[in-house]
């Protein structure tokens, strides 16, 4: 009677620690820890040596270990005085270096102004989006705050009256001219009279359509990388008979089928059926779109089983182990190829998107009754000039929106390879707005996409998925 | 209360005493005021304006007061996400539940029979219930991860399992199973110590009794230990149920909402509908919430009251 019973207790003693200590051991090997963000990081380190040496006083400025940025900013301001409180959900990696380095640029020319970093950890700013409303409705806001271009500005706080119109800004700066046209459609929304008011300074631009691939699996396999579904699905097949999953895709996080799904929209209805979706010249019961639906349903069939306890990086890093040749994810992937030492790997456009750029964008917004109305205004400008956008974005991993940008100082971290075929790209490609990262659609819009879409990889339902989408499209334009 | 005033005058006529009654209950007041107060306005207020907002149409970020009804509540359930929360809630309760109660009534009678070593044991099963869910949510999610084909980890690595077969909660109809056994790992050790505390309370003469008059051991649980356990598992259902109807941060952190909703709760679904700005959607399923919950409390507030104005 004894002994069994111990032996029950102890079984279940061990039962109950067991999990505690996975906890302790961690997890070897397939989920490296990241930002479980859409936004990556990399190559932050050699900047974060730097930094150290740079303290942002203006005793420092003066010395010779100051680099191109102090040169370039000019000579030191002390009109302005105070702080500047910066709202952003740029907490790690490299895009929190490249949003020090910014401050510390600013810092050069006003090194009156304390700055206050108020950085909202959490995946593709949900979390700090929440934040963010919450100090909007109660007439607390920060200084300047971060939000995607598009849609999430203009539907939100816009359509809420709680920032500033920055028109006159535009027009100070000369950024209507050297920002391209596809930008300023996306931040700008026009009134009753016909005239254009901007809302946010894009800070950088990042690409949703691209294809990665591991080289050394495609050459292994003598394939090249799709132009067109077409070719995309002979070299899923040809994979799919060596055992390796053509196509990778990590959904664990609610954007990334999304993601894939606007991507095969975009390749099948091409860039003015896509924008058209949105805004309602395209309709969602259009063959076209059943066809996209179908060939999304198709290449479902050639992902990596273990998709839906994956997250977007952890499906890259089944691209670089090369147990998928694929995978579709925006150019922050490129970010996370560099900091898991990956060189092997090349990239294309999404298939049947070539010429088209289907952007998303950070820009920094001022809010109504800003405390520092000033110092957010010096912010902006800095922000927004080619200087500002080429100290930020070699570290964040993005491409400046200016045109003329794309020139770091001498000194400073430079573009890698991507980027810079991306900047080539970006000044000849037609500009779309992305969908899932906020820039084509207002939230609840794209809430309504993201979970039928999220729904129909399991499902695969063709028909209920159109009209959900038909549905969530008449409930977003009725409003 | 006017019983005990006639019997203050009764003992005490005059006029001093009847004033410090009065003092009295000028103080009981003024020091029950300031909770009334804040429990009128931070739970109450809050409800009302939550069903408020839930029958206007504010479901984009500027605030509009038109009234809509019913209409988001019926939005609501047409969506192919809700209804999956209420599956998926509804399964998640009962195995959350019935496994829990089940796991924590034998550690508790293993334990109550006077064995050595017994407060290591207790503080082992108690252990998990020191961490937070979302931990809790965190290691489970490392331990049920199915890993990719031909290369399991966790759980399916651990005990040889094809990970395309052991799918966890990665499965989209019933990976919120798995959810639950993270949730009954964590709080069945809370129920066994309610338990205890039950199984202490019966005086050990009342067993004797039965076993002189010839009861077996299973007659003298089935008769006398488990309906002298009622009231404690009915505590027990109330506390687990009301936590496995709101829960959040397990699912949050474990395995999101899971393919095609599978492991999506009410709660997580109302955290994303408000993070898109449609606050009267994200009010609705509050409400809804509230009433699943108010379903399981309010009869169990009503026994309670009758039970001590019988007292």
């Amino acid at each position: 009677m004894r002994k069994p019973k111990y032996n029950i207790l102890t079984l279940a003693s061990i039962l109950m620690l067991l999990p505690l200590l996975a906890a302790c051991g961690g997890d070897n090997g397939t989920s490296t820890p990241s930002a479980g963000a859409a936004t990556g990081s990399g190559g932050s380190t050699p900047v974060m040596a730097n930094t150290a040496v740079m303290a942002n006083t203006p005793v420092m400025a003066s010395t010779a270990v100051m680099t191109g940025t102090a040169v370039m900013t000019g000579t030191s301001n002390s009109s302005l005085t105070g702080k500047l409180e910066m709202f952003s959900w740029w907490s790690t990696g490299g895009e929190a270096a490249g949003l020090k380095k910014l401050y510390q640029a600013y810092n050069v020319t006003y090194p009156n102004v304390n700055i206050v970093n108020s950085a909202v950890a959490g995946g593709a700013g949900q979390d700090a989006h929440a934040v963010l409303n919450n100090r909007l409705q109660n007439n607390n806001p920060p200084d300047a705050f971060q939000i995607h271009m598009g849609h999430e500005l203009i539907d939100g706080p816009v359509a809420a009256g709680q920032v500033e119109d920055l028109s006159s800004l535009y027009q100070s700066e000369g950024w209507t001219k050297t920002f391209p046209q596809g930008v300023l459609d996306i931040v700008s929304s026009t009134d009753a009279n016909g005239t254009k008011h901007y809302w946010s300074v894009p800070v950088n631009i990042h690409r949703a359509n691209v294809l990665w691939y591991n080289k050394k699996v495609f050459s292994d396999n003598n394939l090249q990388p799709p132009a067109t579904f077409a070719d995309f699905f002979t070299a899923a097949d040809a994979l799919k008979a060596k055992g390796i999953a053509a196509l990778a895709l990590g959904d664990k996080d609610s954007f990334a089928a999304p993601h894939l799904m606007e991507t095969v929209l975009l390749g099948t209805l091409g860039a003015d059926g896509w924008k058209g979706l949105w805004t309602g010249t395209t309709k969602w019961d259009d063959p076209k779109v059943t066809e996209a639906l179908n060939t999304f349903k198709k290449m479902l069939g050639y992902i990596n089983s273990d998709h839906a306890s994956l997250s977007w990086d952890q499906a890259n890093s089944e691209v670089i182990s090369g147990k998928a040749a694929m995978t579709i994810m925006g150019d922050w992937a490129n970010a996370d190829y560099i900091a898991k030492n990956f060189t092997n790997y090349g990239w294309v456009n999404a298939p049947g998107t070539k010429g088209i750029y289907d952007a998303l964008s950070d820009t920094f917004a001022l809010p109504k009754g800003a405390p520092d109305r000033d110092n957010a205004i010096a912010w902006l400008k800095l922000a927004g000039s080619q200087q500002g956008q080429d100290i930020f974005n070699p570290l964040k991993g993005s491409i400046p929106a200016r045109t003329d940008a794309g020139k770091p100082a001498a000194g400073q971290p430079s573009y890698n390879d991507y980027l810079k075929s991306a900047m080539s790209d970006w000044t000849k490609d037609t500009i779309v707005p992305s969908v899932v990262h906020g820039a084509a659609a207002k939230p609840s819009w794209v809430k309504d996409y993201t979970d039928a879409v999220n729904a129909f990889v399991t499902k695969q339902d063709v028909t209920a998925t159109q009209s959900q989408l038909v549905t969530a499209a008449a409930t977003a334009m009725g409003k | 209360m006017s019983q005990a005033d006639t019997v203050m005058t009764a003992v005490a006529p005059y006029e001093p005493k009847k004033r410090r009654v009065r003092i009295d209950r000028i103080i009981s007041i003024a020091v029950i005021a300031p909770s009334i107060i804040a429990i009128a306005i931070f739970v109450y207020f809050f409800i009302g304006a939550s069903a408020y907002i839930s029958v206007i149409d504010w479901n984009q970020s500027n605030y509009t007061n038109k009234f809509v009804g019913l209409q988001n509540y019926q939005q609501l359930f047409s969506t192919f996400r809700f209804q999956q929360d209420l599956r998926n809630t509804l399964f998640f309760t009962i195995a959350f539940l019935v496994v829990c109660l089940a796991i924590g009534l034998l550690l508790a009678i293993l334990l109550d029979q006077k064995v050595k070593g017994e407060a290591i044991f207790r503080n082992i099963f108690m252990f998990p219930l020191a961490i937070s869910f979302i931990v809790t949510g965190v290691a489970w999610r490392w331990l049920l991860s199915p890993g990719t084909a031909g290369d399991p980890h966790g759980v399916d690595q651990l005990f040889n399992l094809d990970p395309l077969t052991w799918t966890w909660f990665s499965n989209a109809d019933s990976g919120i199973f798995s959810v639950a056994l993270a949730a009954v790992w964590q709080m069945s050790g809370y129920v066994m110590a309610m338990y205890i505390a039950g199984l202490r309370a019966i005086p050990d003469e009342i067993r004797e009794a039965a076993r002189v008059d010839g009861a077996t051991e299973w007659q003298v649980f089935r008769s006398i230990i488990f309906p002298l356990l009622q009231p404690i598992t009915l505590s027990a259902v109330i506390i687990l149920g009301h936590i496995s109807l709101k829960i959040f941060d397990l699912v949050f952190a474990m395995s999101g909402h899971g393919p095609a909703f599978g492991t999506d709760v009410p709660a997580l679904n109302m955290f994303d509908t408000i993070a898109a700005n449609e606050y009267s959607s994200g009010a609705a399923i509050a409400m809804i919430l509230l009433i699943l919950v108010s379903i399981l409390i309010i009869p169990y507030l009503i026994f309670n009251f009758r039970n001590e104005v019988k007292q």
